[in-house]
């Protein structure tokens, strides 16, 4: 081998190690944020979290203590009304998009819920605002709810559909061959056998709604009292925090920060459990089915 | 329910066989009306946007996308251009920074990590995609900006502020600090969809690539990533989706100010913040209409960069399907 090609292949030897170890170092940068973000939410949070600060209402700027009741109940009530308007749709849409695969309805609902979860929560926001908030003429706990259960549709669309096509074919065979209907199988053989994954989507929505403010701005808009009624205003944890982070006083940052780590608790406990669900199930259904 | 019927000209046998099928009939109706509400929720907003916006739209025409007067005090003059660049440009910061980055962790996720540390790192990138968005602004706004933004945009106005893109004075809240905080939010977005791309291309594709001797660098740059090419593009058009659209977090870190330098470093506006921050100020019909026209644009705009997207990726694994099948 002559010098040249010893110096060429010496080059790309270290072209190759030096890009192979930038894409770890990307890798590290991708993550450091996560870190850092739980850690200072963490330190900055965890002093301002008592047993009062869950079961008090806000006080005013200076006044100590005081909690974010209204806004877990807020969110309670909202979140809640999302998921039951969009749990029932979802999860046909979902059975619907599994079941008929090449229908051009079905290839439809499976694009389309893709699409619609690109739309901003914003955009979600606005929408809303005019279909309930303007004609009623004021802001209401049941049109944030509203807002979050089109945010949480294309996410209990999207798991139902991949959650059903995980059930094995042979279970719906046998169910309709034993001279079941087909609503009868689906109710009772294959929405059991997927039961798990559904719920794993239900979670996921709720983790994602949970955590919207931006929409929450001009629908429930935000409530310093305690309210349950759903005509009504009512502060969310996410609006919470949004309004105490961007005031100039530094208790309320403080009761931002508290508020935050109850949020991202939240909203990561309810991933992380969504996920370990869905990985066992797609392990086991995995290999059932090969 | 149907067990044990001893006849099979039982008369509640035929009643019963007739509620199953009225049952299956009614079933399928139901499954195709909650699938339909995909299709009715699109046409629906589009519909809502449009028609709020009306008296926006005859006040102004498309003037309102090229002009950049925005006066609800005095003379109720609007036009959006300085929110649209604002969007531009701070979408462009986040791709900027995030499709190396994202791109990297993709190729290490899918070609390089052990298969022990591939579960954990990818649970990572989920769980980053799953921070509320307004805990990144109280993050970006406390942390993020005095530690790392600030300092970064004094080094670019010493070093390049001759620029107009780096001219002073240096801010905190910033085009830049909403551009980098972007970039952080659609790292998961790039990331995710990016490695799934990659670990989709079939396995022969390598070890061609390998068996010709090319090193592992070699057969991702010039065999693998072309391969993904499209796919990756979508994963690419997805964050930037991701980005135009993204609202409180923005609105916590850029500042809000109808500032028209061209400078990274001055505080700016985007149209998803201008709704959040003016909406509930929005006084008069025509106000509140100029408003809802930007979520209109937002709209449509989203709608067809997701379309585009969806479309590139359904491509490519199509294709690889199709492939792995011969």
């Amino acid at each position: 081998m002559n010098n040249h090609s010893v110096r060429l292949r010496a080059k790309r030897k270290t072209v190759n190690i030096l890009m192979l170890s930038l894409t770890a170092v990307a890798t590290l940068l991708v993550i450091a944020p996560l870190l850092w973000i739980l850690g200072y939410v963490i330190r900055q949070g965890l002093p301002a979290i008592t047993p009062q600060f869950f079961t008090k209402l806000p006080t005013p700027v200076g006044v100590a203590g005081g909690g974010i009741l209204n806004s877990l109940l807020g969110s309670l009530m909202t979140v809640g009304l999302g998921l039951a308007i969009a749990a029932p749709i979802g999860v046909l849409t979902g059975l619907y998009a599994a079941t008929h695969p090449d229908a051009p309805l079905g290839v439809f609902v499976r694009f389309g819920t893709d699409v619609i979860a690109g739309v901003p929560s914003i955009v979600m926001g606005i929408f809303a605002y005019t279909l309930i908030v303007l004609p009623q003429r004021h802001f209401s706990a049941f049109s944030g709810g509203v807002v979050l259960a089109f945010i949480m549709l294309p996410i209990i669309i999207r798991t139902t559909d991949e959650m059903i096509r995980l059930v094995p074919a042979s279970l719906r065979e046998a169910s309709l061959s034993l001279g079941a209907a087909e609503w009868k199988t689906t109710f009772s053989v294959i929405l059991p056998a997927a039961l798990n994954g559904v719920i794993t989507g239900a979670m996921l929505a709720i983790a994602r709604a949970a955590g919207e403010a931006a929409p929450m701005l001009f629908t429930a808009f935000g409530n310093p009292f305690l309210n349950i009624n759903f005509n009504q205003p009512v502060a969310t944890l996410p609006h919470t925090i949004f309004v105490y982070a961007i005031s100039p006083y530094n208790d309320w940052h403080a009761k931002a920060w508290a508020t935050a780590l109850v949020l991202i608790t939240l909203v990561l406990l309810l991933n992380v459990l969504a996920r370990l669900i869905i990985w066992w199930r797609t392990r086991l259904l995995g290999s059932i089915r090969g | 329910m149907i067990k044990s019927q001893p006849l099979s000209s039982h008369p509640s046998l035929a009643r019963v066989r007739r509620f199953i099928q009225h049952g299956d009939r009614f079933y399928q109706l139901l499954l195709i009306v909650a699938a339909l509400s995909v299709l009715v929720l699109v046409l629906a907003i589009g519909n809502e946007l449009w028609r709020n916006s009306a008296l926006s739209r005859h006040a102004f025409g498309w003037k309102f996308l090229i002009t950049s007067t925005w006066d609800p005090a005095l003379n109720n003059i609007f036009g959006a251009l300085p929110f649209i660049l604002g969007t531009l440009v701070t979408s462009i910061i986040a791709l900027i920074v995030a499709i190396p980055l994202g791109v990297g962790t993709a190729i290490f996720l899918a070609e390089l990590a052990p298969d022990w540390l591939r579960t954990p790192l990818g649970f990572l990138v989920e769980l980053l995609a799953a921070v509320p968005s307004v805990v990144f602004g109280l993050w970006g706004l406390f942390a993020f900006i005095p530690v790392f933004v600030r300092p970064t945009s004094d080094l670019l106005n010493k070093t390049l502020g001759f620029i107009s893109l780096f001219q002073g004075p240096v801010f905190g809240p910033s085009r830049l600090a909403a551009g980098l905080l972007l970039a952080v939010m659609v790292f998961p977005t790039i990331t995710a969809v990016s490695r799934d791309v990659l670990r989709a291309i079939p396995n022969n594709q390598r070890e061609a690539a390998l068996a010709l001797g090319a090193t592992r660098w070699e057969a991702i740059l010039q065999v693998i990533l072309p391969y993904g090419a499209s796919g990756l593009l979508g994963a690419i058009i997805l964050g930037l989706g991701r980005a135009l659209g993204e609202t409180i977090a923005v609105t916590m870190v850029i500042g809000n100010n109808l500032d028209l330098s061209a400078s990274l470093l001055h505080p700016g506006y985007t149209m998803a913040s201008v709704i959040a921050n003016e909406f509930t100020e929005a006084t008069f019909d025509l106000y509140l209409n100029a408003l809802i026209e930007i979520g209109l644009i937002l709209f449509i705009t989203t709608l067809l960069i997701n379309l585009l997207a969806r479309l590139l990726i359904w491509r490519v694994s199509r294709r690889v399907k199709g492939e792995v099948r011969l």
